[in-house]
């Protein structure tokens, strides 16, 4: 589904990515450790197009290269990105945010738009799923939401939009031990052979609930380490320095 | 494709003219033009004395020009000052009875009567040009006593409540654009409302300007009984023209004790094209006395089009315990300039303003919020409250904030909040990884940065306004 090839990037002058390579395939789940300043984030800004980055190296994504595509129409392709920090934006209910964004991505695959009515019953559905208040659907887009809150509104957007590749950054940090397990749950329930996961992370505590295929640690700009699930409780008990 | 369908939503989505015969004054500003209008018009011998009177001290004033946007000289020895579908002057009775052309032009426009009649609820008194050619659910109104017509007809009809108002809220003598109006005004709409009515309906008037060189000089009177309610919207939209022309209309409101007037305004006159050109000048007077105690007058406006707008909706708070409102959405881009705000005069005691203003610049243009909060000696206990602000798009474009404040007596507060922004990169980035392209992403945040004005609107026109608040930025962004 996803494949990178020596990879590098750099904002203002400074290298953060400095050729990664990594490759996901339909149905897998990955998990990003490594320590702060690693290029975590980096990489999930390029992946999703952001801004202001100098690339080089390839983006491949179901065989497509994605260097030069509008970050509308990645998402449009099936690229999400849960953010770390979730914008607020003054005077936008959170229900017609959410009903903009799936039309938009309806009209890309040539589906027709939901009127509201079927939007309403959808977002229901899914708003409980998460255990999410009704309300909350009619508040201004994360405008006064708790962190807790905000990241749960992340991931109701993850399963409202149906993405293929969902890449998640630090969307475990400043949950509660209830809220962290509502979220892990509205992954595994979204889950299935024909999605992938990154999941940026610095807790082995969020991979005891999602369990990752495989786990790469980024350091300075590169992957040094991948391993199968168990090398998450390894890095927990010993920290990053004993891989260098 | 995409580039395509964008650049032809950029252009003036209204600009059409319809071909039908002209009937027009001599050309010039002479005392022979305002003789000629007022006879056309049969209007009493006051009311000639009235516009006489305006037209000479016309003569001693000078044109303002303390305004932030400038432009080229008006020619008013070149302007017609009146002109009428020759086809309307025997008037129709009935809708049957209008010129076809007309109704297809409103048609193109998104309104059309019957169908409004029909399925909205909302009397329309529509301005094509000078003359109002249909008016609406009369009977209905007519039932609860509400006087809903064009001024012409309620010169001839009511005159002593057109006697009575007219000029009584902005004197002929108030500054060279009101008394040019006052001079040389053709119609616009009347309103009366009887005492503890509620009007059931809102009322509507579309002005739209046709003729070519024609200046429009409008004239709307609205005058509230005591404990009665009006809500009144006026929305604009222009064809599309190469000289610039003059729009100096005056509206005045006049509310009675426990009376309300609400009056919103959806303004989307030709701006001119994206070097400039062209384009409407709307130099317009907005004035109401709350003339009443505990009366309420609530301004409204969504000003996207025009070359240059000049206006400053303001409210007298004569009577104790008298509210005055403004909500305003003033959007510039490509050349257009806009001077726009509103002047709160606290008079009576215990009265209360609020003020919010959303100014919203993009491409060359240049935004200024203008506004003056006045607070009497004798207007003890009086409250003010203002908040602008400003969202710029782009470096070439400006935003700019010129508050006055006076408070002539201690127990009186005034605050004053402002705020100016550029649009978030990041949220754009947000919306835009949500599947938005960049001209739904700055649809979507402008409008939640209008989003207290907008909701101030009547539900007819709020959905209105918010997709022409989305079409006036499209392009400016990326």
């Amino acid at each position: 589904m996803l494949k990178i090839i020596n990879l590098k990037a750099s904002t203002g002058g400074k290298d953060i990515l400095k050729g990664l390579n990594l490759e996901i395939k339909t149905g897998e789940v990955h998990a990003i450790m490594g320590p702060n300043g690693s290029g975590k984030s980096t990489l999930a800004n390029v992946l999703s197009g952001k801004p202001g980055y100098d690339i080089s190296g390839e983006i491949n994504f179901e065989g497509k290269k994605l260097n030069n595509v509008p970050i509308e129409e990645r998402a449009q392709n099936g690229i999400f990105l849960a953010f770390q920090y979730p914008l607020e934006i003054p005077g936008v209910n959170t229900s017609n945010f959410l009903r903009t964004a799936i039309n938009s991505i309806r009209k890309a695959k040539g589906e027709k738009e939901l009127d509201a009515l079927s939007f309403i019953k959808l977002i229901k559905e899914k708003a409980s799923e998460l255990k999410i208040d009704e309300k909350f659907l009619s508040r201004q887009l994360n405008v006064g939401f708790s962190g807790g809150e905000k990241k749960k509104n992340e991931i109701l957007q993850m399963k409202l939009l149906e993405p293929k590749l969902s890449v998640l950054d630090e969307t475990d940090s400043g949950l509660d031990i209830d809220a962290l397990r509502i979220v892990a749950d509205g992954v595994n329930s979204y889950k299935n052979k024909d999605n992938s996961f990154l999941i940026i992370t610095h807790y082995q505590r969020l991979l005891d609930y999602i369990k990752p295929d495989y786990i790469h640690v980024l350091s300075n700009g590169k992957i040094i380490k991948t391993g199968r699930s168990e090398l998450g409780q390894q890095l927990e008990k010993t920290g990053y320095k004993y891989l260098n | 494709m995409k580039n395509k369908e964008l650049n032809s939503l950029k252009e003036y989505k209204y600009g059409f003219t319809t071909q039908i015969e002209d009937f027009k004054a001599p050309k010039g500003l002479t005392e022979e033009t305002v003789r000629f209008i007022s006879k056309i018009k049969k209007e009493p011998k006051w009311l000639l004395d009235w516009r006489l009177r305006a037209f000479k001290r016309l003569k001693s004033l000078k044109e303002p020009n303390w305004q932030k946007p400038k432009y080229p000289k008006i020619q008013y020895q070149d302007l017609y000052y009146f002109s009428s579908p020759k086809s309307l002057k025997d008037k129709p009775k009935s809708l049957d009875e209008v010129d076809p052309k007309l109704i297809e032009t409103y048609k193109k426009l998104g309104i059309p009567l019957d169908e409004q009649k029909r399925l909205s609820g909302v009397a329309v008194d529509a301005v094509f040009d000078s003359v109002s050619v249909a008016t609406t659910f009369k009977g209905e109104l007519t039932k609860k006593g509400i006087i809903f017509c064009s001024i012409s007809e309620a010169i001839q009809k009511h005159p002593s409540l057109v006697k009575k108002y007219l000029g009584s809220v902005i004197p002929l003598t108030d500054h060279y654009f009101a008394t040019l109006n006052s001079a040389v005004f053709t119609d616009g709409s009347f309103v009366y409302i009887p005492p503890n009515v509620k009007c059931p309906m809102e009322l509507s008037t579309y002005f739209r300007i046709n003729a070519s060189q024609t200046g429009q000089f409008e004239r709307t009177l609205i005058i509230a009984d005591k404990g009665s309610y009006v809500s009144y919207l006026e929305g604009c939209t222009a064809p599309m023209r190469d000289e610039n022309q003059l729009h100096a209309a005056n509206v005045e409101l006049i509310a009675l004790d426990d009376a309300e007037i609400k009056y919103s305004t959806v303004q989307n006159w030709y701006p001119g094209d994206e070097k400039g050109n062209g384009g409407i000048y709307n130099f317009v007077t907005k004035r109401g006395v709350c003339k009443g105690k505990n009366s309420k007058i609530s301004w409204t406006q969504v000003e996207t089009g025009s070359a240059i707008t000049w206006k400053y909706p303001s409210c007298i708070l004569q009577g104790d315990n008298s509210v005055g409102e403004f909500y305003s959405i003033a959007i510039t881009n490509n050349h257009q300039k806009a001077d726009t705000g509103t002047k709160m005069i606290h008079l009576g005691k215990n009265t209360k303003s609020k003020i919010i203003s959303k100014g919203i610049s993009a491409g060359n243009a240049d935004n200024t919020y203008r506004g003056l909060v006045d607070i009497n000696r004798k207007a003890l206990h009086s409250r003010n409250y203002t908040q602008c602000d400003s969202l710029l798009m782009g470096n070439s474009c400006g935003a700019h904030t010129i508050p006055y404040i006076k408070n002539k007596n201690a127990s009186s507060i005034i605050e004053h909040e402002a705020t100016t922004s550029k649009i978030n990169e990041d949220q754009l980035f947000y919306c835009n990884q949500r599947g938005l392209n960049q001209e739904e992403a700055v649809s979507l945040i402008v409008n939640g940065f209008c989003k207290e004005v907008l909701q101030q609107l009547p539900m007819e026109f709020a959905v209105e306004a918010q997709k022409l608040v989305s079409i006036s930025l499209e392009g400016s962004v990326g």
